[in-house]
């Protein structure tokens, strides 16, 4: 636990508009002059059902959910369907208010709606009881009455944040600019009484408690945005103008903000029959010359292998993101994990030849869409983005200059007409596409794209000779596998010169480390801070480059440790495996901290995983998993 | 000033054009209908008024997905059963091109099936030519979702307990708006039907039947045939729905009684195409969108300036 923070968590029912209005608030937060950091919970459900996004903030960056939460406005599940009977997954009206119940922080608020939530029930779930003992301030208060006094129940979020605000005593000038922002007429002057009228009926209440929140003021302008923002507009700035899909959750944010903003930036979205067409449609435009992408989550992803590996044949430039949720098969839909890492590398037959990013953070998924965009049109090479969903839904502030990046829609590795004329063509009248030597002494052989005068080749998923036909001729197949395949080293080699995706954390002589990958990477640099604080000796290091990997890097920092706990959100280890099967060595210096049970790592669980594996004791917690190193 | 100089030439186009200065030798068996595609193929190209360099020929994978192995334009030999998911995608790229997908009976009306439903939904302004030779020919001969019900192969030893597929009645309830069906052995009519296949605006599927004298000998050459248009005994509008399903049903019907029924199925003129739709609802630029990216005057809108306000 840190001190001088605010965790505030919203809990209702899902469509009870906890997303929204937790938006606002983190918003109305990061304009006051805080750093704020948002963690979502859903389930997969359309109405009811206990959902909940806690808002961290603190006066400076803040990277990462917190442990736990000091602040609980328990809404109620309006959309229960036996709010009085017990159900089969529980009594779900009141779920928002007990789950999790001890997560929330000794001396914590715990505000909920006794309009929803009737006295009987709570006294059922000894909520007395239980805030005595934590020190926990209940504050009942009727939020559903003072929203129906202004007309609608629905603004009993807004009630519960007039009261919040009331009782943190934060004011209220940012959450009414807000709502003036965002509604209009009745609606607006509704929302803005139902706010004064909680947050005068709370100040009434004179919560005494001890949470502080900080004051904090930003150099320079901030936004507040999610990962699927940061991907598609990576995507966009970096002149990707279609993109085709089938929705699948978590990946329908990104396909639903690029479906919104491609015709005002005169592009084409398409919604398709299943994701192998919508794989095949971005082959097909970026085979015209257009910057292209795809992408969808595990068993849709798995629909698209074969595209994937049509893309690696016949080097046709293509984007493809893959939003990872908790496997296997349908899984947990709305629930993250790092599961899907072996099969974004290995899907499809043959010899992959690709390349894969997993961003950490809102701002690597910014940076990492557009170089993923850049590789592959360079390249012609499919490069993937993997990410989960947890970075997909959690929302952070970061500097506005962050995105102030010009454009670049280059196609890559494409000749002119002119130079056309000038290249190699088959006796058959067919330009050489595929070459085997192409002249720079690269292994990038430029294409064309049809309309080009003279530029007519076969593209053909089968093996095939420089102008695209056919061919099994076995000294051709060697040719041409070879070059595909060294394209690899070439990207890796300007990866290492121009791209700089792994981030190095903690002090360099420690030693000890933490190795991580993609979501868990600033989770864990939380982690290894406080345990230099307590007098270990830890750095950290966090991957992207998942392929071509960064062989070099990883195994110079592994070198430098004496051992590494690998932490990621699966159950099978699969970086450490990466890692080890790339590297060829290390298998006995990495130790796994493993969760897998739809949560993500709060920041105190990564601290008590490598105090328990460097001292050699059990792990006491039941939610995740230690798996030693190699010969241990 | 376009990018692409192939596109709108205005000269006179050979049918030797589309001739392969080279030929390969074709996998194609003596006799294999596919041969007769090809020629209609580039018969065709002459009268459209298309040169080999605006024109990309999508296949699928089978015998049939060998065609722009031997034909000299621009060409993408997919996956099984996935020419017309990136064919489509092609058109929408670049509207200036002709796009012309292709693929067997097997690739297109099983394995990709949907995404033949989906593409004649959307209407799409291109050509679908099937081989359909009511087998799978390069996998050696096992039953295709056209062979006829009791059809015995390696696959089904006891002879297929399926019906097989409607192709021409199913693209009609898809939503194509040009049907037709042709065969090999009656080169001037494919001929004539590709061209017009090619200039319809909207989605153009022709069902070509391709005799196979090596797994489907029973299916004999798909002679004799009768045009439906040149004959008296057939006397339907063509563009009129209901006629033009009664006509289908009949023309599916009886090839397996040992009548081969050809010609236009259904022409509808009226419905815009895909394209059309969606440039008029303002989900697709004017311009083609590949030539923006060979424009070097084009401007390319930012982030930054765009959408950034919303999350300050």
């Amino acid at each position: 636990m840190t001190d001088n923070e605010l965790i505030w968590r919203i809990a209702g029912g899902s469509g009870d508009g906890i997303d929204s209005t937790s938006q606002n608030f983190a918003k109305a937060l990061m304009r006051s002059g805080l750093h704020v950091f948002t963690h979502r919970h859903y389930p997969s459900r359309i109405r009811g059902g206990h959902t909940y996004v806690e808002v961290r903030a603190k006066d400076e960056d803040v990277q990462s959910r917190g442990d736990g939460y000091n602040f609980l406005l328990a809404l109620g599940d309006s959309f229960a369907r036996n709010p009085q009977d017990e159900a089969y997954y529980g009594k779900e009206e009141l779920k928002p208010l007990y789950e999790n119940f001890d997560d929330l922080r000794e001396g914590g608020v715990l505000l909920y709606d006794e309009g929803l939530l009737d006295e009987e029930d709570v006294d059922e779930i000894e909520l007395e009881e239980h805030a005595e003992e934590n020190g926990w301030h209940v504050v009942p208060m009727d939020l559903r009455g003072i929203a129906k006094e202004h007309g609608r129940e629905i603004m009993r979020n807004t009630a519960g944040i007039g009261a919040t605000a009331a009782i943190l005593d934060i004011g209220t000038e940012e959450f009414e600019t807000l709502i003036e922002q965002n509604m209009a007429g009745d609606m607006q002057e509704a929302n803005l009484a139902v706010l004064e009228d909680a947050y005068e009926a709370a100040s009434e209440l004179d919560v005494d408690h001890d949470i502080e929140v900080p004051e904090g003021s930003h150099d320079e302008e901030q936004v507040i945005l999610s990962g699927s923002n940061a991907i598609s507009y990576g995507a966009l700035d970096e002149g990707c103008r279609f993109i085709s899909g089938y929705p699948m959750t978590p990946w329908t944010d990104v396909f639903t903000i690029m479906s919104q903003h491609l015709p005002e930036f005169g592009g084409i979205s398409e919604q398709v029959e299943d994701e192998i067409a919508a794989a095949a449609l971005a082959l097909g435009a970026s085979h015209m010359g257009v910057k292209s992408m795809s992408g969808s989550s595990g068993g849709g992803f798995a629909l698209m292998s074969e595209p994937l590996g049509l893309a690696e044949m016949t080097e046709t430039p293509v984007v493809l993101v893959e939003a990872m949720r908790a496997g296997p098969s349908t899984g947990m839909p709305t629930k993250p994990e790092q599961a899907d890492l072996e099969h974004v590398l290995y899907t499809s037959q043959g010899d992959s030849a690709r390349v894969v990013f997993a961003p950490a953070n809102i701002r690597e998924c910014y940076t990492q869409t557009r170089a993923a965009f850049r590789i592959a049109y360079e390249y012609q090479i499919p490069a993937i983005v993997v990410y989960d969903q947890k970075i997909q839904g959690e929302l952070r502030n970061m500097p506005a200059s962050h995105f102030d990046e010009e454009a670049n829609a280059d196609p890559g590795s494409v000749l002119t007409e002119d130079e056309i004329q000038d290249a190699a063509h088959h006796a058959s009248g067919k330009f050489q596409r595929f070459l085997h030597e192409p002249e720079d002494g690269s292994n990038v052989s430029p294409r064309s794209v049809p309309g080009q005068k003279d530029g007519r080749y076969l593209a053909t998923g089968n093996e095939h000779n420089p102008s695209g036909h056919i061919s099994e001729d076995p000294d051709n197949r060697i040719a041409q596998m070879e070059r595909r395949l060294n394209k690899l080293d070439d990207i890796r080699a300007d990866l290492d010169e121009n791209a700089g995706h792994q981030t190095y954390h903690g002090p360099e002589d420690a030693d000890y480390g933490v190795l991580v990958w993609g979501s868990q990477q600033d989770t864990a640099f939380e982690a290894v801070d406080r345990l230099n604080d307590n007098g270990h000796s830890v750095k950290a290091l966090g991957v992207s480059d998942m392929a071509p990997y960064p062989v070099e890097e990883v195994s110079e920092w592994l070198d430098s440790v004496d051992q590494a706990l690998v932490v990621e959100m699966n159950a099978t280890a699969q970086f450490r495996g990466l890692t080890q099967k790339e590297i060829g060595k290390y298998g006995d210096k990495m130790s796994s901290l493993l969760k897998y049970n739809g949560n993500p790592f709060e920041p105190a669980e990564i601290v008590d995983g490598f105090e328990s594996s460097i001292n050699g004791e059990d792990l006491a917690a039941t939610n995740m998993k230690y798996l030693p190193a190699a010969g241990d | 000033m376009s990018a692409f100089s192939a596109i709108g030439d205005d000269r006179e186009i050979d049918r030797d054009e589309f001739t392969p200065g080279i030929e390969p030798q074709a996998t194609w068996c003596p006799g294999c209908g596919d041969f007769g595609v090809l020629k209609a193929l580039k018969q065709a190209m002459p009268e459209v008024g298309r040169n080999p360099d605006e024109v990309a020929l999508f296949t699928g994978i089978g015998c049939s997905g060998k065609l722009n192995s031997y034909f000299n334009s621009y060409g993408f030999h997919t996956i099984h059963g996935r020419s017309l998911p990136v064919a489509r995608a092609a058109k929408l790229a670049n509207p200036d091109i002709e796009v012309i997908a292709a693929g067997g009976d097997g690739d297109g009306y099983g394995i990709g099936g949907n995404h033949l439903i989906h593409t004649a939904r959307e209407n799409h302004d291109m050509t679908y030519i099937v081989f359909n030779n009511e087998i799978f020919g390069l996998t050696k001969g096992q039953t295709s979702p056209t062979s006829p019900k009791g059809h015995k192969s390696k696959t089904q030893p006891h002879g297929s307990a399926k019906s097989p597929i409607r192709p021409l009645s199913q693209s009609l309830n898809a939503g194509a708006t040009y049907i037709a069906r042709t065969a090999a052995v009656n080169p001037n009519q494919a001929k004539e039907i590709i061209a017009e296949a090619i200039e319809h605006d909207g989605f153009a599927h022709i069902d070509f039947l391709t005799q196979c004298p090596t797994w489907n000998k029973d299916a004999k050459h798909y002679v004799p045939y009768t045009d439906v248009q040149q004959s008296d005994d057939f006397d339907f509008d063509v563009s009129d729905r209901a006629e033009a399903a009664e006509m289908m049903r009949k023309t599916e019907e009886r090839l397996y009684e040992g009548e081969v029924l050809t010609g236009r199925m259904y022409v509808e003129g009226e419905r815009p195409s895909y394209g059309q739709e969606k440039r008029s609802i303002g989900e697709m630029p004017e311009e083609p969108l590949a030539e923006r990216y060979f424009d070097e005057d084009a401007e390319w809108e930012r982030t930054y300036d765009n959408l950034l306000q919303h999350h300050k």
